[in-house]
């Protein structure tokens, strides 16, 4: 009871990132609670499931495998994880900003009537004091998150119904496994207490997913670029240097736009969250959304023609000058020392 | 065969061109500053609304916003562009909520339309970025919903099929009618104004705005049903007004930072052969890179 659990993302039978990162934050919010971690696999074809969480610190995993559920759906998985939370009256509950968390997260909050908070960037426990009633509040969960395109960080809590949901985008937290022999109980659900036929009104007809193309959040190192690199032409010098440094390419919302790179190589609030060992920042100018993406990474280079771009201000190396100069010069002197 | 359709469809301030003034001193939101416009993703709605009118017959499409009685531009800014009336919903008994809250009261609003055989929706607005009111309003409402429309590809026998974008693909659904609809900023974009509309639809107010300006021909009103925009307070619907406003919202803000960024001490380098060939020798012999 009043256990912290986490929904899990299920494509092919394997657990997707972000539930792992979830997991792992959640793993320390029960702990801090002096409660259990619990995660949810609902899907078909599970049997790997088991192997690949409980290293993260599951002390329960509810399984409902069933044909029926082979592909994600709203209302059976809905259906599920409302029958569930009120038999286990979890306190947190916890699922990835993804097209499936986002689907399935208010859906649930509606029938439970529990407030959610979208797209967290930071979780943590503290008190509360209601400023109308005075009444205090031990130990809720802060969704801390991103409003007004950015421009502000607002602090959500949900101080009297639960469980308290949050919805965390994909690399914002970091996965790690606790224990590789970590030992949890499997619970199998029996879908047919939660679920009814009328749950199945939406079948899906067609599905064309692709494996995910890039390796952006897990690279040490990227080299990204924004509109100041000018064109879909000049990224291939990004290219050219992130082949000679075994980097991935990354980049910022305006060199997206301008259709010069892939969506999904986008960082920043709206794209990915990454934290490589180095990023260098090629032509971006360092608006809050693109920093709230890569503030984490450990060393930044900044190459921008504009000595006062805001980005120098987060950067260690900051060389002031033009893509198309800087860029052949940092292969060619990567290539001459690195012999 | 005619479908009742009704869009949701929210004004918001535009976040997305934010200037320096955008944000006040103590940290709040300047919303003075910044211009309110028709959430981008509900006019990708509207859209897919428009060609069902356009595909069948006897179609209609009523638009449904909550805010304040200048949201009503919202409405006129739809019927420019093809739908056939809108509602306001307005009232202080509507302000503090949060996304559950405005579920509730938009999911009574859409129900006093009368019948109705779809609800589309913008997936997310762009001052909250939730994405939650859609689904939330399909539970509210006890519909099936379809997230991440990118286009209604058919309606037919009372089922109708949707191509959903998702993050790493396409998926084709077909779910009953009615249901919610959520539809994807990468749909096809809105249709422009329309002229002939425009002059008719101008003059089109919601009893408030009509109450502060005197319009000039009162008659028009008369003969012109469709220029009378509806607005519904607490009364004109049902609902419950505990489960409205800041009572009916789980959740409370607990506080609220303007951004900032530890600024680093930085090294200064220049773009000659000597910076950079320095720069590498000291990413190299750090083992940062090489
Ligand atoms: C809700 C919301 C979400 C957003 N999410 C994201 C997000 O996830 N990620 C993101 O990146 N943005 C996001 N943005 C957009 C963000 O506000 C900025 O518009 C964007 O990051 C700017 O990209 P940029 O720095 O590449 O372009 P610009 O701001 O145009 O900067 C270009 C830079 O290049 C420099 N430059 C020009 N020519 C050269 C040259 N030849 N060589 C070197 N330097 C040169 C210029 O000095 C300038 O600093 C979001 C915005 C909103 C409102
Ligand atoms: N106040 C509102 N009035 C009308 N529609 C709304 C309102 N708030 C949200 N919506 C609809 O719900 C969608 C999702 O909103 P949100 O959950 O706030 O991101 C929007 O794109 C609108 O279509």
């Amino acid at each position: 009871m009043n256990n912290v659990v986490v929904y899990l993302e299920i494509e092919e039978g394997v657990a997707a990132d972000v539930s792992l990162e979830l997991l792992t934050k959640g793993r320390k919010l029960a702990t801090t609670l002096g409660v259990q971690l619990e995660a949810v696999a609902i899907g078909s074809g599970l049997d790997k499931i088991p192997a690949q969480v409980m290293p993260y610190g599951v002390d329960t995993l509810y399984v409902a495998d069933d044909k029926r559920l082979t592909f994600y759906t709203s209302l059976p998985h809905t259906s599920i994880l409302v029958g569930l939370f009120k038999d286990i009256e979890p306190q947190i509950a916890l699922m990835g900003a993804t097209s499936t968390g986002r689907d399935l997260g208010p859906r649930v909050s509606s029938a439970l009537f529990s407030g959610l908070t979208a797209d967290c960037t930071s979780l943590e426990i503290g008190d509360y004091t209601d400023a109308k009633s005075g009444k205090e509040y031990k130990n809720l969960l802060y969704q801390i998150r991103p409003a007004f395109g950015g421009n502000i960080v607002a602090t959500i809590v949900n101080p009297e119904h639960r469980p308290q949901m949050a919805t965390v985008r994909e690399g914002v937290m970091k996965k790690e496994i606790l224990d590789a022999d970590y030992k949890g109980e499997i619970k199998r659900i029996d879908i047919d207490k939660y679920v009814s036929s009328t749950d199945f009104v939406v079948s899906v007809l067609e599905r064309q997913m692709e494996k995910g193309k890039n390796n952006l959040k897990n690279s040490p190192i990227i080299v990204s670029g924004g509109y100041g690199v000018g064109s879909k032409e000049n990224f291939q010098l990004l290219y050219d240097l992130a082949k000679e440094l075994h980097a991935e390419v990354g980049a910022s919302r305006a060199a997206v736009d301008a259709g010069w790179v892939d969506h999904d190589r986008q960082i920043g609030q709206t794209g990915v969250t990454v934290r490589p060992k180095l990023y260098i920042a090629c032509g971006i100018s360092g608006q809050i959304q693109h920093l709230a993406g890569m503030q984490e990474s450990g060393i930044v280079i900044s190459v921008n023609s504009d000595p006062d771009a805001p980005i120098n201000a987060v950067a260690d190396y900051v060389i002031t000058g033009t893509v198309e100069d800087v860029l052949p010069k940092l292969i060619k002197y990567f290539k001459k020392n690195s012999k | 065969m005619g479908l009742k359709i009704v869009v949701l469809a929210k004004q918001v301030p535009d976040t997305q061109h934010v200037g320096k003034d955008a944000m006040k001193e103590d940290g709040t939101v300047n919303r003075a500053a910044l211009p309110a416009i028709f959430n981008p993703e509900d006019k990708n709605a509207l859209e897919q609304a428009l060609r069902l009118k356009d595909r069948y017959e006897g179609t209609t499409v009523q638009v449904l916003t909550m805010g304040p009685a200048r949201a009503a531009e919202i409405i006129r800014e739809a019927l420019y562009r093809g739908a056939d009336g809108g509602a306001v919903l307005s009232g202080r008994e509507f302000a503090g909520s949060d996304t559950l809250a405005t579920s509730y009261a938009i999911s009574c609003g859409i129900k006093n339309f009368g019948d109705f055989d779809m609800v589309l929706c913008g997936r997310q607005a762009i001052d909250g970025d939730t994405a939650q009111v859609g689904p939330q309003v399909a539970e509210k409402l006890g519909l099936p919903q379809v997230t991440y429309a990118e286009e209604i590809v058919a309606v037919e026998s009372g089922q109708v099929t949707v191509k959903r974008r998702v993050e790493r693909g396409v998926e084709l659904v077909k779910a009953p009618l009615p249901a919610v609809i959520t539809v994807n900023g990468s749909a096809a974009e809105c249709r422009s104004r329309n002229a002939k509309r425009v002059m008719r639809f101008k003059r089109a107010l919601v009893p408030s705005e009509a109450q502060a300006q005197a319009p000039a021909y009162p008659e028009l009103y008369q003969k012109d049903e469709a220029l009378n925009i509806k607005e519904w307070g607490v009364k004109d619907i049902e609902t419950d007004v505990n489960m409205l406003g800041l009572k009916g919202s789980p959740t409370k803000v607990k506080e609220i930072q303007s951004v900032s960024f530890q600024a680093k001490e930085s090294k200064r380098l220049t773009s000659s052969d000597e910076d950079i060939d320095g720069l590498m020798k000291e990413l190299i012999g750090n083992n940062i890179i090489g």
